[in-house]
């Protein structure tokens, strides 16, 4: 029996035979069969860290081995379910269970829980091991996400997914014993850090120590508001995932369903964010065109619907900042034109008019805070709930979703085209762009607008279009590690590209950090979200952006034409420089005189690569030699957002940039030692 | 002159620092020896610092404050001058020794988590056996063992002690 499962490269789970396909674990062979180990951990798109051993299995002759990083080998013969297995992971739970604040019934995660839902698997039914001791305080510093350490569980897996798909790191291990913490650095919140809001993390996270910061109160307050007139926006990827928390199988459209769910919980008006999405397409292609033309700004065009991406690029690629588009994201789009557009086209004042958007993404309520997007201190989006809320407040509507007649959305913003509705998918906006830009520039029909080069699961795509004679390089990328990457390459002048779909999410918005959780097989979850997205594309009547009734009526009556004045002023926007970490100083010579100037050398990962150590060294024996050391202070400072023409310094007030050996002296004398003598 | 001096400390600290770090070759797989270098000038391992040696070394800060707050030999918080070990092993555990330290934190002021008096001159820590255990309870200042620690012989220990400081200062 043994020789003959070996012959054919099989081994055996649960009693049984199951031929082995090159799985690189225990643990994928066992899926492919439909047996579900438990797992905390293991994350196929992560590295394999094998510490939560909640996937223990049983190998004959050697004993319990973690599935996760047990590579499978023929003749192996495995049971993952005996009396000892059990006991195992039972025990592994209660040790979990006792240093967590067990607070289901008031926690976010409540019914949502893999600690929980893993607890009540495994039949754990007392916890041996006492109660959590110290508890901390919770960070809510930002608009995104809600982090408490008295649930984590120690599972290293936000650690390892801000570090390998982010490639920022925000969180590691720190302290020791019952005082361990996935943490970020000094303990700080999230604010003050370097993360971006992507709730990457909050996803893959196993209990509620990373959720996402919940708007639902407010949203019921305003919807229940007499005086209000609500309209909402949904992003394209929500309609494919909300019906996974009612049981409907992932990447079913219920656009119709969830319409028919926000009518009855009271919203004035419902509109797709697919309309928006069009409106970036045209806004964008044209800007895009400028580049291409030489007319506008520099190449390669980065696109700019990720909010987390320009947070990032914002923050370490202050020379590109020129290079992102300066199109509004949809989300904002349609934030500006429920504000000054559908005040007058149903005519409410805008006081009375509050804008809700439904988004896949966490990071998009971080983007609808940022200042540019107020005017007389009044928000486009006034609120932001993500996918997980939605599906919150219309449980807590008591509505039968599954039950529901579809609607469809309200006119005359509520048709999108397919390209609006592929912006939920990494590639969408590419494809967009693509079939607006063939048909501007040739002035030909496209009839095959399905672009598959841009589509797929690889995390950078490229392509060469021709468009009018003129090959256009275009590139489609995922997950801000990936980017870095590519970005590194570019700038070393290894890949050349004219247009560069950037999206923070693996697969894009459809993997948005507000997404239901993708539990417990995401990959097969995204493959069907993705699916859906293409089918409602494909099933479109009209799948190209400029083919939208609605773009005609937005620029005969508002408008005027993509990128006038008007589009400028109201779809467009800016990016600044900004730091990475928050005002730290190292005091390196203190004046004792009161009379006296401040220099602060940028010490930050910009300057300092460009040599800002020696500048501070310069700096000190420049004091030295004039004498004036009393009545100089000299500290380094983390940055001084200025980091495109660093290595930068500030003296008392004011920023000098470009500071470099050679012409330090002359900046001392003139900057410096005049300021000295007029105080 | 006492000033004079802090001054020129804080800048030949931070030279030191880049010392440090170029002697490692600013590895990341020498981060442990570079903090062993940087705690043993600053007598503790400042945030700023940890950041500046983060950004050096290219490597996250949380990393590095993983690594400064999992080995016992790191410390984060600024040490006294003079460090008061009130020992905790068994003997003297036995022998009262949490009512020696709630006496030794109660006289020097220090509140809830604090272990370090704000002029920095004192730091509080427990310990295992320091080998005195006939003593028991005992403590150690700095380098040197008191035994049969009870509530008189803190307070004049203590007492005495910042009366020295006071004096030096003058
Ligand atoms: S994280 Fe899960 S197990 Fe913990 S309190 Fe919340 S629901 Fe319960
Ligand atoms: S915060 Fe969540 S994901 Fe991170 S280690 Fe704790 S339990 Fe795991
Ligand atoms: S939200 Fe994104 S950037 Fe922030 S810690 Fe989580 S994974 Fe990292
Ligand atoms: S899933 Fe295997 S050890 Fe965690
Ligand atoms: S690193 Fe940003 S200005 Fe120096
Ligand atoms: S137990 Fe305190 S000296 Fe040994």
């Amino acid at each position: 029996m043994n020789n003959r499962v070996h012959e054919k490269k099989a081994l055996t789970i649960d009693g049984q035979e199951v031929a082995l396909q090159n799985e690189k674990n225990i643990l994928e062979v066992a899926k492919r069969v439909k047996v579900d180990i438990p797992t905390f951990c293991y994350h196929s798109e992560l590295s394999v860290y094998g510490a939560c051993r909640m996937c223990l299995v049983e190998v004959e002759g050697r004993g319990l081995m973690p599935a996760c990083s047990t590579p499978p080998e023929a003749g192996m013969v495995i049971r993952t379910n005996s009396p000892r297995i059990l006991r195992a992971r039972k025990m592994n739970l209660e040790l979990y269970l006792a240093n967590h604040n067990r607070d289901c019934t008031t926690c976010e995660r409540n019914l949502n829980c893999r600690l929980q839902e893993m607890s009540s698997r495994m039949g754990v039914d007392e916890v041996r091991f006492g109660e959590r001791e110290h508890m901390v305080p919770q960070d809510r510093s930002n608009y995104s996400l809600v982090r408490d350490p008295n649930k984590c569980i120690l599972c290293g897996d936000c650690v390892r997914t801000c570090q390998e798909i982010e490639g920022i790191g925000i969180y590691d291990f720190s302290r020791r014993g019952s005082r361990a913490l996935a943490e970020p650095a000094f303990g700080k919140d999230l604010s003050e850090v370097e993360c971006v809001f992507c709730g990457q993390c909050s996803l893959r996270c196993p209990t509620a120590a990373i959720v996402v910061r919940s708007e639902v109160e407010e949203a019921w307050e305003k919807v229940l508001d007499p005086e209000k007139f609500v309209v909402a926006q949904i992003a394209p990827a929500v309609r494919v995932a909300v019906g996974e928390a009612f049981n409907l199988p992932p990447g079913e459209i219920t656009t119709g369903k969830i319409v028919a769910a926000l009518k009855k919980i009271g919203f004035d008006r419902v509109y797709d964010t697919s309309v928006s999405a069009d409106l970036t397409t045209l806004e964008e292609s044209e800007e895009f065109f400028r580049r291409l033309t030489g007319k506008g700004g520099p190449l390669p065009h980065f696109t700019s619907c990720c909010p987390s991406w320009v947070l990032y690029a914002e923050r370490n690629y202050p020379f590109y900042l020129k290079n992102l588009s300066s199109a509004r994201s949809p989300q904002q789009m349609f934030g500006s034109v429920i504000k000054n557009f559908v005040t007058q086209l149903e005519d409410v004042p805008p006081e009375k008019i509050v804008s809700i958007s439904i988004m896949p993404c966490t990071s998009k309520k971080f983007e609808a805070r940022r200042p540019e997007f107020y005017q007389d201190e009044r928000a486009d989006v006034d609120i932001v709930m993500t996918a997980q809320e939605i599906i919150k407040m219309i449980k807590q509507a008591n509505v039968d979703f599954r039950e529901l007649d579809p609607i469809p959305f309200d006119v005359p913003l509520g048709l999108g085209t397919g390209a609006g509705v592929l912006y939920g998918v990494t590639g969408g906006v590419t494809e967009a762009v693509l079939r607006y830009a063939h048909e501007k520039l040739t002035g030909e029909k496209l009839t095959e607008v399905e672009f598959s080069a841009v589509r797929g699961e690889k995390y950078l795509r490229e392509a060469e279009v021709e468009i009018a004679g003129r090959k256009v390089r275009v590139a489609v990328v995922f997950g801000l590690a990936n980017v870095q990457q590519l970005i590194k390459e570019i700038r070393e002048g290894k890949r050349t590209y004219d247009f560069v779909e950037v999206m923070n999410c693996p697969q894009g918005c459809i993997g948005g950090g507000g997404m239901p959780l993708a539990y417990p097989d995401r990959e097969e979850i995204m493959k069907r979200r993705a699916h859906g997205l293409y089918s409602a594309d494909r099933l479109s009547s009209l799948r190209k952006a400029q083919d939208n009734p609605a773009m005609k009526l937005l620029y005969e009556k508002w408008l005027q034409e993509p990128n006038s004045d008007i589009a400028e002023r109201f779809l467009h926007t800016g990016y600044r420089s900004r730091k990475r970490i928050t005002d730290e100083v190292i005091r390196i010579q203190e004046a004792k005189e009161s009379q006296k100037v401040d220099i602060a050398v940028c010490v930050g990962t910009s300057c300092y690569l460009k040599g800002s150590y020696s500048i501070l060294q310069g700096l000190l024996e420049l004091a030295r030699e004039h004498g004036v050391e009393d009545r100089v202070s000299i500290g380094a400072t983390f940055c001084l957002e200025r980091c495109a023409e660093g290595p930068n310094i500030r003296i008392n007030e004011d920023i000098v940039t470009g500071v470099e050996e050679h012409n330090l002296r002359e900046i001392f004398e003139k900057a410096v030692m005049s300021k000295l003598a007029s105080v | 002159m006492a000033v004079a001096n802090e001054e020129t400390v804080l800048s030949r600290r931070f030279e030191k620092v880049n010392t440090v770090l170029e002697k490692y070759g600013r590895n990341p797989l020498n981060l442990i020896q570079v903090l062993q270098e940087v705690q043993a000038e600053y007598r503790y391992l400042p945030e700023e610092i940890l950041t500046y040696v983060a950004t050096a070394l290219g490597i996250s800060p949380s990393f590095v404050y993983g690594v400064a707050t999992f080995y016992a030999q790191f410390s984060l918080e600024p040490k006294g001058k003079h460090i008061i070990r009130v020992c905790d092993g068994t003997a003297c555990h036995v022998r009262g020794s949490m009512k020696v330290l709630e006496v030794v934190r109660e006289q020097l002021g220090l509140r809830g988590e604090d272990i370090t008096t704000p002029d920095l001159l004192f730091t509080v820590e427990t310990v295992a056996c320091i080998g005195a255990c006939a003593l028991a309870p005992a403590l150690m200042v700095d380098e040197e063992v008191y035994g049969q620690m009870d509530q008189e012989k803190i307070e004049n220990l203590i007492e005495e002690m910042i009366e020295k400081e006071k004096g030096g200062d003058q």
